[in-house]
């Protein structure tokens, strides 16, 4: 009898924490399904954030640091700068990426950094029960907007991977979902070119996945993964921001 | 026998540089040296001090309070640490910049138009060196080995034609009577 | 040599090719010295967007079991709290330089000792400490910085050179020569599986309540190990003294003066000075306190060390202050009068 579908070897094999219907499962698979078929475990080390995604060190089988709030682009710079051929990834949300830590994510970006961000949005902090993010739509009812996010109050939503595109930095940026099969094979294609990226020195390389929390939504998993596509994809539109490399290779 | 040394005016004057020059000369003769400098936060025309103590024993603290010899570029210093200096000791004053007398009777005083001299000899960033020259020639520390082997130490590399020009000034401060 | 460049090459001297800063007075020659050096012998300067960045690039350097560093002064170690905190829960060794400068707030620009408080007590959240360092020269701006990494590294803790302006601006003859750096254990950093071990993980966080404690419990067994065998200090002219100054870094300096002074119109006074803050050195005090009757702390602050004076001699003698605050040092006439007034029995603070 052949295998035809296993756990990747780069995932534990610790239970996840993560609610029913959340797509962390999937986007943690698709990490660790990089980092099996790219060779790299043995050399890769992980960054952990404050959120949801906080106990991420127990699941993944390489070296993992767990860094404060906002501060893993930092902490990786540290670990790519201590040893370079070494690959650096870090694993972050909404909160932690565009609120708390945007000096660090912003600045990692402009210096072109050699490490790969995989960033998380879900519209809304999961870990601390469902408040609203930087990233949360306007009119989206949150714990801390009751009445939906009123615009002229707190502002808009913060677009991650057009204002990265702006700087000169980064390498290559894009922007995916995991709420159906053919987003999700997309999303590998992406996350595994993030990691590729940095094997080959090209430097800031950042996946933005558009992800579900049926929990802090307050709907069902399939509910939630139609919300996306309903929602979250006409505000946040899928597709590639930045690829410096496919823009010289075109150039010539 | 210890020096303590206040050089004081304004950032910019190279009173820090004249500093520095005295602490190498006297740690290149085997003495016990500090420098310590205090400035405003602008980088230039603020006020700016520096105490230097050269001494044969450890320096204990390396803030000069009264010193023995007062170097002073402006006005202001030499209102602020005239009644500093320790009686028997010696105030060196740009006589270009300051045009009033030193009021005390107890300390020796030696004017010397340095920025003058300078400007005349086309070295107008030198007031500060032709000065040092009159201190170490007045404390009877003047000599050309000593004075050349500390400038070859505080002289940028990136502007060697400057050490003929601070040996040239040193030298006028020393000659000027 | 100054200072500031002093801590800086001492640092390459002892194996540190890791520095991350941002630009602020005092210190701002540390990071200008390590741009320039560090590039030509194969080593990592980085200018950090802030210094929250730059105390979060020394984790991610520490986790990966190299020697690194980062400087900064009074604000700006407040800006690093956050990190101290987290190396402390992993357990990460570095080291943190403070040229202090007056507070609170934006303060000023001038030399102070008023962070002695937060150093001493670890300086942010949680159950921690940082093993402090206080040099009073330029020589020990060097020696002590080399010191410092060796302890962090022994201990697995962030040390602090607890500096203030006048040690980092000053310039003093100083001697760096290159040593070894002593073996130490550090299978524990991220230096990659190689698909040879088990994954290492470095973290500070701990949702069972039991093994956080237990953590912590050891934790301050190494710290118990640390105030047995790492307390430093001067004492001078101790030997006769009847009245006892205490004070570190600048202050010290100064308060030799005031003690050479007084000692030639006969009063015997003398000086014990603290090199580690913490751990604090107590015992000597404690025994001084056998001999001497009057106790004068020197510090640039508002008094804050008088208070680990009177712990360590159980409040058996008077404790007074001789302080200047906000940047302003104190001269040594002022340092003089406070041991003659002392000396003539006059009321303790």
């Amino acid at each position: 009898m052949s295998v035809v579908f296993k756990k990747p070897h780069a995932l534990t094999d610790a239970v996840l924490h993560y609610c029913p219907g959340c797509t962390h499962g999937i986007v943690h698979r698709l990490v660790a399904e990089a980092i099996d078929e790219l060779g790299i475990e043995g050399r890769t080390i992980g960054v952990a954030p404050v959120g949801c995604a906080v106990f991420a060190y127990d699941y993944f089988t390489c070296d993992m640091a767990e860094a404060a709030h906002g501060r893993a682009p930092a902490v990786a710079t540290g670990l790519k700068r201590a040893d370079p051929s070494n690959i650096v990834f870090t694993y972050q949300g909404d909160g932690d990426l565009a609120s708390i830590g945007t000096a660090e994510t912003v600045h990692a970006a402009a210096r072109n950094e050699n490490i790969t961000v995989i960033f998380i949005n879900n519209a809304i902090y999961g870990m601390t029960g469902g408040q609203m993010a930087p990233t949360s739509l306007p009119g989206q009812v949150t714990q801390t907007s009751p009445y939906g996010r009123d615009v002229n109050h707190c502002g808009y939503p913060v677009r991650v991977c057009e204002m990265l595109a702006t700087l000169d930095g980064p390498e290559y940026l894009e922007r995916v979902a995991v709420n159906s099969v053919k987003n999700v094979r997309a999303a590998k294609k992406a996350i595994r070119k993030a990691f590729q990226n940095q094997i080959e020195g090209k430097g800031f390389s950042l996946v933005e996945v558009i992800s579900s929390c049926p929990t802090n939504w307050g709907m069902s998993p399939v509910k939630a993964l139609e919300w996306i596509d309903e929602k979250m994809i006409p505000y946040y539109p899928l597709g590639v921001y930045k690829d410096r490399s496919a823009g010289r290779e075109e150039a010539k | 026998m210890t020096h303590s040394y206040l050089i004081a005016g304004f950032g910019g004057q190279g009173l820090l540089f004249a500093g520095k020059f005295l602490v190498y000369k006297g740690m290149l003769e085997g003495k016990e040296v500090s420098w310590l400098p205090s400035y405003g936060p602008a980088m230039r025309g603020g006020t700016a001090n520096c105490s230097v103590i050269v001494s044969d024993e450890p320096v204990g603290s390396p803030i000069v309070d009264h010193p023995d010899v007062l170097m002073v570029m402006n006005l202001p210093s030499l209102d602020k640490y005239e009644d500093a200096v320790v009686p028997g000791g010696t105030i060196f004053v740009d006589s270009t910049l300051i045009e009033r007398k030193v009021r005390r009777t107890d300390v020796n005083v030696c004017y010397v138009p340095a920025t003058r001299l300078a400007a005349e000899s086309g070295m107008t960033t030198l007031a500060n060196m032709i000065l040092t020259g009159k201190i170490l020639k007045v404390l009877g520390e003047y000599d050309q080995a000593g004075v050349d082997e500390a400038l070859r130490h505080v002289v940028s590399a990136r502007h060697p034609e400057m050490f003929d020009f601070n040996q040239k000034a040193l030298a006028l401060g020393r000659d000027y009577e | 040599m100054k200072g500031n460049e002093a801590i800086a090459e001492a640092a390459i001297q002892a194996g540190c090719r890791h520095y991350f800063g941002y630009p602020i007075t005092p210190q701002t020659e540390v990071a200008a010295y390590m741009a320039k050096r560090m590039p030509k012998i194969g080593g990592c300067f980085l200018q950090a967007e802030s210094e929250i960045a730059a105390i979060n690039m020394v984790y991610g350097v520490a986790s990966a079991g190299h020697r690194v560093m980062t400087s900064s002064s009074s604000p700006g170690i407040s800006l690093k709290g956050e990190g101290l905190s987290y190396m402390a829960g992993a357990n990460l060794p570095a080291l943190v330089v403070n040229v202090q400068r007056g507070g609170p707030g934006l303060g000023g620009i001038q030399p102070s000792q008023s962070d002695y408080n937060q150093a001493t007590r670890g300086g942010a959240h949680g159950d921690f400490h940082l093993l402090v360092l206080a040099p009073a020269s330029v020589q020990e701006m060097a020696d002590l910085t080399m010191l410092g990494f060796d302890l962090a590294d022994k201990y697995r803790m962030t040390a602090m050179i607890l500096a203030d302006g006048t040690m980092g601006q000053m310039m003093e003859p100083v001697e760096i020569h290159p040593r070894e750096i002593p073996e130490c254990d550090k299978s524990w950093a991220l230096t990659g599986t190689k698909m040879k071990r088990e994954h290492n993980i470095i973290n500070s966080l701990s949702m069972d309540p039991y093994d956080l404690e237990r953590m912590n419990v050891e934790r301050y067994e190494r710290y118990a190990a640390v105030e047995r065998d790492e307390v430093r200090y001067e004492a001078y002219r101790m030997d006769d003294a009847e009245i006892c100054v205490v004070a570190f870094g600048i202050a010290a300096r100064v308060a030799k003066n005031a003690i050479n002074e007084a000692r030639g119109q006969g009063v015997k006074v003398g000086l014990i000075r603290p090199v580690t803050l913490w751990p604090f050195p107590k015992a000597p005090l404690l025994a001084a306190a056998e001999k001497c009757e009057r106790f004068i702390t020197v510090e640039l602050n508002m008094g804050q060390m008088v208070d680990d004076v009177r712990l360590a001699i159980e409040c058996r003698r008077p404790v007074d202050t001789c302080n200047r605050t906000g940047g302003v040092i104190p001269s040594a006439a002022e340092v003089y009068s406070a041991i003659m007034g002392a000396q003539k029995g006059g009321a303790a603070k």
